[in-house]
């Protein structure tokens, strides 16, 4: 077994997760991606979904947006907009911006703003995707 | 001369100002350093993506995209980051007096009621204001953005620039221009990301990647990303400018009811010894007429 992976999330703000990992699986836009160590160098973009990552023998979930993944050496760096750790979902928070999305989508069918609340609600629905699957699983 | 009772009531007055002045100086010091510490949270961003750049633009080479290619300039658009409140000095009006000689063909779009107020005062045409708060998110600063490159993809605009004002130190912020679309050279594109001096992009690993699905859509997915975050940066900037601007005028402003209060303190103590006196010598002269 070869060695570890460093895992870095970045979004604008800031930091999200950046510790060693086993391996991690996030949502490509070419379908479901699994980086191991020793991977080739890879340049390719991702899609608001989870992201799972092994921790020793333990796997954990953080929701991320669309964004960016570079794999070099052993380093894995995510750029994304959007990259909240499952703990840190606020489910009641989420489904409310999601209703407000959705109301305000209906009101602005069509208008500039359309694309920016459709992004948001899928954003919302992928935390609270995850978040749930979580608690079903626990 | 004023009466005592007056003077009392200007001194309370003077001195009310000066404790509301005192507290939006030290909110405005707090503002401005959670607007610094977040442009300086995105650091760990910008150098990932310079990275990421720097490695496709060296094998891209010739690439042709829309951000790319220089248009005749008809319709050249300014975004203006300004303040939404006064009380900051000479922050707008540095920043709106160069704005104010632009060519009478470009058109705006305004972050901040100030902007878009003298946007609407001058006249020219205003395409659209967005409303960024402090505490904007990069969602919300994308919204802007993500206008701005729709109107140049659909070729409503020719180029977009940023008027903001830099973040020099807290007692210096200036007006800059900053082009956004199109973007220059490529090679350029690393720079100016962070408010920092850019730092020289280590180019020597020269990785083999592979591109997923390839070279060409994951660049043109990075550069509207690029200039996202740009936007959003120059946001945070702007805001620190703001804030430290605000803090400067408004410890100025408690300097000066300070030397008021002292002033009148004055004025008052003389007013009132003049009182006594008068009243003193009104006493002595009865008293000797009654001897």
């Amino acid at each position: 077994m070869a060695g570890k992976l460093r895992l870095v999330v970045v979004t604008p703000e800031g930091k999200t997760f950046d510790d060693d990992v086993e391996q991690v699986v996030m949502p490509g836009v070419e379908g479901q991606l699994g980086i191991l160590p020793g991977h080739v160098p890879l340049l390719t973009q991702i899609q608001p979904g989870e992201l799972d990552l092994q921790v020793g023998s333990r796997w954990n979930e953080l929701a991320v947006g669309g964004g960016f993944v570079e794999v070099a050496g052993d380093r894995v760096t995510i750029l994304t907009d959007m990259a909240v750790k499952v703990e840190d979902i606020d489910e009641h928070a989420v489904e409310r911006a999601l209703e407000n999305a959705k109301k305000a989508l209906l009101e602005k069918a069509g208008s500039p703003e359309s694309a920016e609340l459709m992004a948001m609600i899928q954003r919302s629905t992928s935390q609270l995707n995850l978040k749930r699957k979580r608690r079903t699983n626990s | 001369m004023a009466s005592t009772h007056d003077i009392r009531r200007r001194i309370r007055s003077v001195r009310n100002t000066a404790q509301i002045t005192k507290a939006m100086q030290m909110v405005a010091a707090s503002k401005m350093r959670k607007a610094q510490a977040m442009a300086l949270a995105g650091r760990p961003y910008a150098e990932s993506l310079n990275r990421v750049l720097s490695s496709l633009a060296n094998r891209v080479g010739s690439l042709s995209h829309p951000f790319l290619e220089k248009r005749e300039l008809r319709r050249p658009c300014v975004l203006i980051l300004s303040t939404d409140k006064g009380l900051c000095g000479a922050l707008n009006t540095n920043l709106l007096r160069e704005v104010a000689v632009l060519p009478k063909e470009t058109v705006f779009v305004a972050a901040g009621k100030k902007g878009k107020q003298f946007i609407a005062r001058m006249g020219r045409e205003l395409l659209a204001d967005f409303d960024i708060k402090d505490d904007a998110s990069s969602y919300r600063v994308r919204q802007m953005s993500q206008f701005l490159i729709d109107q140049y993809l659909e070729g409503k605009i020719d180029s977009v620039s940023v008027f903001h004002t830099r973040f020099v130190n807290t007692l210096v912020q200036k007006p800059e221009q900053n082009d956004l679309l199109p973007i220059g050279r490529l090679a350029k594109l690393e720079a100016g990301i962070v408010e920092k001096p850019p730092q020289e992009l280590t180019s020597d690993e020269n990785l083999q990647y592979i591109y997923e699905p390839n070279g060409n859509e994951v660049l043109s997915a990075l550069l509207p990303a690029y200039l996202h975050f740009q936007v959003y940066q120059l946001v945070l900037d702007a805001k620190a400018s703001e804030h430290s601007a605000r803090m400067v005028a408004m410890k100025s402003a408690t300097d000066n009811a300070q030397g008021m209060i002292k002033d009148l303190t004055l004025e008052y103590n003389k007013v009132r010894q003049n009182g006594i006196t008068t009243e003193l010598l009104e006493i002595a002269t009865a008293q000797m007429a009654m001897a």
